[in-house]
């Protein structure tokens, strides 16, 4: 099986966000990590490799702090990487974040594509499939399980309020991955040592600058949502907090 | 010049999905901020008694989108159904609830026409002529207006909760509806979707809990759900969980609160060590009341809570449960 990983590096989840002078984006002198749900997506890769042999490949699309979310990858195993390295790459919407992938792969065969099922600094949760579109590919979303069978692949997908389906899909497919699928490894320092020399290749954004087009939202202002509740921050000690907390519930709120 | 709004409801199995009526109440909301005209579609396979129903809302028309390719549903079908309709029925703004059946084919659908979808849309607003999108970002922490930059038609989904669905606007007189049968060639599902079905054995029903103490990442290790457990016997509540917690296996599934889990709305939300992520919070923001313990005073959760306590739950929640006996006492 050749699996595609794409993988995208986010602010730390408690990392302290500061916007920008223009309000337009946030202050990028913060820490970064994987998206969580993309761990996921390379945790499902690594471990269908491991079940019926072939090769994880993952990509990347941002600055070259990026490369950190690949080599992590190459660390647990993945074969090869693939940087589009521009800073560019974070403001494409995901219709262009998806061609600038299809461009970059165009001469690979793959299996699947995995995609985690959205970003934790957009939340758009549309790469995956709009690449399945671009590709002509079948795809599915929010995925918990994977299996192999004679006609592609059996997956379960998950919808609302704790049902499940399983869907039958041909391969090649996109699969956009939901977190929890399955528990996600450390990388072992024998690991760390060989993604040194595993292959990172690097693409320019001028190589795929002919597949993508202007984007077709604009972010006119980013801000600090208007509070529409009155929230009363309780303070001190925790003897004092844990009374005056009571205290409104019991007289306040009535639920005591 | 009167653009169309259009507003595609959902349908699973044949039975409308109640949050469509949300996305009603956007559409009417948008036109009213624009003068443009709304219209309403149901898109599946023998559901005219659910265009019907919407018919009765103040919508200018309501389209029965028809085809037995469209039952069961896979995002082929649905693509291909609604790429035909669009093209006989053109639209400028097309409106969905964000539900995970939405998102599983909508950007595929807005691809297809080379446009995009905005989605998780909690408002909308018209600033000088421009209607302007307003969506959560970096899991809550910021919002961003977001502007419409193409030509052509433009999808947007909207967040659970965002509209009301009661302020929906009932119609003078019935709308007219029209059926619109589609064509779904052989071939063009790949997918084979089998049955729906519940997993988790539904051993408690959050949805009718009065007081939910509910934990998140920031109770650190399994064995310190005893604490919140604890809390929640002394208040009277049920124990609850945000998703992490619960891949973990340390509560199981039928305990998790957010868009994968319950959606709840108890007299009181007591939340432990949960950031607020939107995910999870799509599922309690409509609790009557919410108290929020959190070390990060700048965790998304307090941007809801009625009561907040910037502070260590492992000291504050002990003399916490000391504090409500007493009182209950």
């Amino acid at each position: 099986m050749k699996i595609l990983v794409c993988m995208k590096q986010v602010p730390q989840k408690d990392a302290p966000l500061k916007l920008n002078e223009a309000g337009t984006w946030i202050r990028e002198d913060v820490s970064y990590e994987v998206n969580e749900p993309d761990a996921f997506a390379l945790e499902e890769a690594l471990r269908q490799k491991e079940k019926h042999t072939g090769e994880v490949v993952v990509v990347t699309a941002g600055p070259a702090r990026a490369s950190q979310v690949l080599r992590e990858a190459l660390a647990k195993g993945a074969d090869r990487a693939i940087h589009l390295e521009d800073a560019a790459f974070v403001g494409l919407d995901a219709y262009n974040t998806a061609r600038a992938i299809a461009a970059a792969i165009k001469d690979e065969k793959f299996d699947l594509i995995f995609t985690g099922l959205q970003s934790d600094d957009y939340g758009y949760a549309q790469t995956g499939v709009i690449l399945a579109e671009i590709l002509g590919w079948p795809h599915a979303t929010i995925i918990m399980h994977i299996e192999k069978n004679d006609a592609g692949i059996r997956v379960k997908r998950e919808l609302e309020a704790g049902f499940f389906q399983y869907v039958d899909v041909p391969l090649p497919a996109v699969l956009t991955i939901q977190s929890g699928i399955n528990k996600l490894r450390y990388a072992t320092l024998i690991g760390i040592k060989q993604a040194k020399t595993k292959p990172m290749r690097k693409v320019t954004l001028a190589e795929v600058q002919s597949a993508v087009g202007a984007n077709l939202q604009k972010i006119e202002k980013l801000y600090v949502p208007q509070k529409s509740k009155n929230t009363e921050f309780l303070e001190g000690p925790p003897a004092e907090v844990a009374k005056k907390l009571v205290e409104k519930l019991k007289n306040e709120l009535r639920v005591i | 010049m009167a653009e169309n709004i259009l507003v595609i409801v959902e349908q699973r199995e044949g039975k409308l999905n109640r949050v469509s009526w949300e996305t009603i109440a956007a559409g009417q909301a948008i036109a009213a901020l624009t003068g443009w005209t709304l219209e309403a579609g149901v898109v599946g396979s023998g559901v005219s008694a659910i265009a019907g129903e919407v018919a009765a809302k103040k919508v200018a028309r309501v389209y029965d989108v028809e085809s037995p390719g469209l039952e069961p549903y896979t995002p082929d079908a649905f693509v291909h159904g609604l790429r035909e309709f669009l093209g006989k029925h053109p639209a400028a703004l097309v409106l969905m609830p964000h539900t995970y059946q939405v998102r599983d084919f909508v950007p595929k659908l807005a691809a297809a026409f080379e446009t995009t979808a905005i989605s998780d849309v909690i408002g909308v607003k018209n600033e000088g002529g421009k209607l302007i999108f307003t969506r959560q970002m970096f899991q809550g922490k910021f919002v961003a207006d977001v502007s419409f930059a193409g030509t052509g038609v433009c999808f947007v989904t909207f967040q659970n909760g965002s509209f009301r669905a009661d302020k929906v606007e009932a119609g003078a007189a019935a709308a007219p509806v029209e059926t619109v049968t589609v064509e779904i060639p052989a071939g063009v599902v790949r997918n084979k979707p089998q049955e729906v079905f519940k997993e988790a054995k539904q051993a408690v029903d959050l949805t009718q809990a009065e007081i939910i103490v509910s934990v998140g990442r920031g109770i650190k290790e399994q064995k310190n759900i005893e604490l919140a457990k604890q809390l929640a016997d002394a208040i009277g509540g049920e124990l609850a969980a945000s998703r992490p917690i619960c891949d973990s296996g340390w509560l199981p599934m039928d305990r998790q609160i957010g868009s994968s889990g319950q959606t709840v709305a108890p007299k009181l939300y007591l939340a432990l060590g949960i950031s607020g992520a939107i995910q999870h919070i799509v599922g309690m923001k409509g609790s009557r009341s919410i108290v929020a313990i959190n070390k990060d005073a700048e965790a998304p959760i307090f941007e809801i809570a009625d009561y907040a306590v910037v502070g260590n739950l492992f000291d504050i929640v002990p003399v916490l449960i000391e504090e409500v006996k007493k009182a209950r006492s």
